[in-house]
């Protein structure tokens, strides 16, 4: 009977739930509306077999429950009802499967005219290029990587040199035109996941993979990674903003072409150099595992590191100083802060560039912090 | 009763040969049961810790992103290879194998002993991996390359390689063991017992261990290769990458392959789990419900065509892993197709249950709450295997709360109700009734309060494998309060283990006595001369068997059950 009961309780309170929920699906923004049709008639027909199969077991439990001098039934089968049940169940699938199996092929045959979007992956950050005038991309490769060419484009490739890299991990789309988004990583897998966007792929080193979508409302949608990649993917941030023609081609000029990357003249003097940095913590995707308003993320936060002095695994300690920053960053598996795991790679920065870095920091340290917070 | 006529099947002498090095299938299936059940527990506090991070994030030091990432992994392929497939295969497929064809013992009990101890050589290899330098593969348990093998990802180099040792290890002896269980039913089955007399616990078991042959062999040379990957430097799964600043010599690689391979097995794997769980459960309902089980033979053929379905339909595990997206429209109607004879069985049992005589034991309360939990969790596969539907919904939280209650909580309760069903039988002695009606509240109403929730997680877009969730603007604040929820129900439902484990010690020497047959049921392992049944099960002669294994309240007959080696008045009387 307390079964019954709780079978019961349990089909009641599910649907009350699905009603109630206030965790649901974000609001659209894309063309795959098809898909969140497929998913409520999904739901419908696997919610109906829900409530139907439970209350069926709460009914059966009640009424064919344990009775002094009852005999079960003796029917070994029943072929009439058991091609029923596989007929109608037959039916349902099909209800589920001939729409999604429509939908589906619309997602993977991408428009001819779509606006081309290159999305990289790494160990935890997101970059972007697209096509520049001549709307071609140029050709990459993980052999052209270094610190100034971090996408790693073809330097010789003429297509390639109008190519527009975007500067963060924020990428802006104009709303209505359709996206093919090409993906490449150059280290693990990664997953491009926009949940109002509903589309998303992985990211594969060694391939290139694609998918596609309309962005169909302005505003600013999270980029997260969905496919585990190691210690930092919880961390692996971005954001696409959607927003109109006008805005996105002003945004899509104010960023620079492949050439202009490549011939940029290092900035100097303090200020300036502090600036360099921050820019080059960003690209460099340093902010993955350091924060600068003083979390805990995989690394030690650069907010009030500067100064302070820090314990090793191995019990010895030091003061962190334009010496010891260089030291580490130059070779960072050589000693290990207490308490966080050996895994800072080793990048490969100019002099001049580490010594931005390392201003940067400087001037996150102790009583400094707020100054630099605030360029953030 | 011991018996001895000279074909080799001499009773074990001293205390080591009896229980120890063993030979006897019933004492193997209690050692991999003790084994899987402690491994098992591992597994159980891992995800009390995960599950203590995501409700309190930062709450405890000792949880950082490092070890979150290595109690998921080891949580999951604990769970998965070393308690659920060495727990149905090893445990229940040992015990109840020769038990219930009617033999003396597996066909090759030399190798059924070996095949314990290589799985306990695996298991202790996997726990040696928590105390190497580095701990632990924290790759997540389907250790995609080329992340698992590279540093960012904790364990990256003692971690990983002892994981994949372990791995070959473990199907060395799931190899060894699976042989026994195929050749046992096809060879040893005792006089008259037909293939279509078999029970269903049998079928499942068989065409589990089938699947299992077929499958491991996918993950073998798969962790051959990774290892190969990993130590000699060869490129079979990874491309050329630069890890975290660092150019490695690999090229040319495939990181797809791996998980082609990968889920070659791993979607099999499932019903490697499943099976053996569709085939117990479809038991313990004919019996406590004193009726037959409805429809046998559409069972036989759905038990045959969902193991043969489960070898085409493993990339719906990758509709988003950037593979040919033309496979999307195969493996979706695939996986949809198998939903149909998985449907038929969901029919089936209940009704059994309709117009049955239903005795709500603690085995058969466990049972029914499989029912209704393996019906959920397999409907909510029914989104993630139509490609469209799937892709908003991979690899977030609506993935975990389906796989954990179709193939986690669904099959433990069938090892519960397996284990209150047929514990008498293996020690002579009752589990004690309340603590298992509480056992059986607190984690099924428990596991539906853990899961039903979490789909919406799911929906929302929540990412599975995310060690915190802090500044994401569109999850609010009231994600992380259904977080704390959840965890406090996880801690009380893992507290809960405790009763049934102190149910199964206290019981085994203090439990009522049980007599040979407590349930009244039918098939053969409730025959035996003697309870527990003694080395070689039947005395001087094996049984004979006269009809097929669900005699239930059959018209006429004096009992409400008639069991299998029952001699018939009249001859040649049976089906």
């Amino acid at each position: 009977m307390a079964l019954a009961i709780a079978l019961v309780i349990i089909v009641v309170a599910a649907v009350l739930f699905h009603v109630l929920s206030p965790w649901w699906m974000t609001p659209l923004a894309s063309n795959w509306g098809q898909i969140d049709t497929t998913l409520s008639i999904t739901i419908v027909i696997t919610g109906l077999v829900f409530v139907v199969i439970n209350l069926f077991i709460a009914y059966a439990v009640v009424r064919y429950r344990r009775r002094v001098g009852r005999r079960a039934d003796y029917q070994p089968e029943n072929k009439k009802l058991e091609g029923w049940l596989m007929g109608l169940t037959t039916v349902g699938i099909v209800a589920m499967l001939a729409p999604g199996l429509l939908v589906y092929a619309k997602l993977i045959n991408p428009p001819e005219d779509a606006l081309v979007l290159e999305v990289v992956g790494q160990q935890w950050q997101w970059s972007f290029r697209f096509a520049g005038r001549d709307g071609q991309l140029g050709s990459s490769g993980i052999d052209f990587i270094n610190a100034d060419n971090p996408l790693g484009l073809n330097p010789t490739d003429t297509r390639g040199q109008d190519d527009v890299l975007v500067q963060g991990n924020e990428v802006h789309l104009p709303l209505g035109r359709p996206v093919k988004v090409l993906l490449r990583s150059k280290d693990v897998l990664h997953d491009f996941y926009v949940q109002p966007f509903r589309a998303r792929m992985n990211l594969v080193p060694g391939m290139v993979t694609h998918f596609w979508f309309t962005p169909t409302k302005t505003g600013r949608y999270e980029i997260l990674c969905a496919q585990l990649c190691g210690v930092g993917h919880y961390n692996m941030r971005g954001m696409v903003v959607v927003e109109d023609e006008a805005a996105f081609q002003k945004w899509l000029n104010s960023q620079p072409t492949f050439r202009e990357t490549m011939t940029k003249t290092a900035a100097t003097g303090g200020e300036a150099l502090v600036k360099q940095g921050a820019t080059l913590a960003q690209s460099q995707g340093c902010f993955a595992c350091h924060s600068v308003d003083g979390s805990t993320r995989v690394g030690p936060s650069w907010k009030g590191l500067y100064g302070k002095t820090e314990t090793f695994a191995d019990g010895t300690t030091a003061q962190v100083d334009d010496a010891y920053l260089h030291q580490f960053i130059r070779n960072p598996t050589a000693r290990v802060p207490k308490g966080y795991p050996p895994i800072m790679p080793k990048f490969d920065l100019s002099d001049q560039q580490l010594a931005a870095l390392v201003a940067y920091i400087e001037s996150l340290g102790q009583g400094k912090g707020k100054d630099a917070v605030a360029q953030q | 009763m011991a018996y001895s006529h000279g074909d080799g099947h001499h009773p074990p002498q001293s205390f080591w040969t009896r229980y120890v090095w063993s030979q006897d299938h019933k004492v193997i299936a209690v050692q991999y049961t003790i084994t899987a059940i402690l491994i098992g527990l591992v597994g159980l506090v891992l995800s009390n810790l995960m599950r203590l991070q995501l409700g309190f994030p930062g709450r405890f030091a000792f949880i950082d992103a490092q070890h979150y990432y290595q109690f998921v992994t080891m949580h999951g392929m604990i769970m998965v290879i070393y308690l659920l497939t060495a727990l149905f295969l090893g445990g229940f497929g040992n015990y109840l194998i020769p038990l219930m064809v009617g033999a003396r013992d597996m066909v090759f009990p030399f190798l059924n002993m070996l095949s314990y101890w290589v799985y306990l050589v695996a298991v202790l290899v996997l726990v040696a991996s928590f105390f190497v330098p580095g701990g632990p593969t924290g790759a997540g348990w389907t250790l995609y390359p080329p992340q698992a093998i590279l540093p960012g990802t904790p364990g990256d180099g003692a971690g990983i390689i002892l994981m994949l040792v372990s791995l070959l290890i473990f199907i060395v002896a799931a190899t060894m063991g699976g042989l026994n269980y195929v050749t046992t039913v096809l060879q040893a089955r005792t006089e008259g017992m037909t293939m279509f007399r078999l029970p269903l616990s049998v079928w499942g078991i068989f065409m589990a261990t089938i699947l299992a042959l077929l499958a491991f062999p996918a993950l073998f040379v798969s962790a051959v290769m990774m290892l190969l990957d990993k130590t000699l430097g060869t490129s079979f799964f990874m491309p050329a990458v630069i890890s975290l600043g660092q150019t490695l010599g690999y090229k040319g690689g495939s990181p797809l392959l791996f998980q082609h391979l990968f889920w070659f097995f791993g979607h099999p794997e499932v019903y490697i789990v499943a099976l053996p769980a569709f085939g117990i459960v479809s038991d313990l309902i004919s019996t406590h419900a004193r009726k037959n089980i409805f429809g046998y033979r559409m069972m036989v053929w759905a038990i045959i065509a969902i193991g043969v379905l489960s070898v085409v339909v493993w990339a719906h595990h990758m509709f988003v892993s950037g593979m040919n997206p033309y496979f999307g429209f195969f493996f979706a109607t695939t996986t949809l197709i198998i939903a149909i004879p998985t449907a038929l069985k969901v029919y089936n049992w209940v009704l059994t249950l309709w117009r049955g005589n239903i005795h709500l034991t603690v085995p058969m309360l466990f049972a029914i709450a499989f029912v209704s939990m393996f019906t959920i969790g397999g409907l909510t596969g029914l989104f993630l295997g139509n490609v469209s539907v799937d892709i908003p919904l991979s690899n977030t939280y609506f993935v975990v709360a389906h796989f954990h209650m179709v193939m986690g909580v669904a099959p433990i309760l069938v090892v519960f109700g397996g284990l209150y069903h047929w514990f008498p039988k293996v020690t002579g002695r009752m589990l004690n009734d309340t603590l298992g009606k509480l056992h059986f509240w607190i984690t099924f109403v428990g596991t539906y309060l853990i899961y039903f929730p979490m789909h919406y997680l799911g929906f929302l877009g929540m990412p599975r494998r995310y060690y915190a969730y802090d500044n994401y603007q569109f999850i609010p604040p009231s994600a992380q309060q259904l977080n704390v929820f959840i965890t406090v129900v996880a801690l009380i439902v893992g507290v809960a283990q405790l009763l049934f484990l102190f149910n199964l010690a206290w019981s085994a020497f203090k439990g009522r006595l049980a007599g040979p047959n407590p349930w009244g049921a039918t098939t053969l392992e409730w025959q035996t001369p003697d309870t527990p049944p003694t080395h070689g099960n039947w005395g001087e002669a094996q049984p004979v068997v006269y009809r097929w294994a669900y005699e239930y309240s059959v018209p006429g007959a004096t009992e409400d059950f008639v069991p299998q080696n029952l001699m018939p008045e009249g001859e040649g009387e049976g089906e």
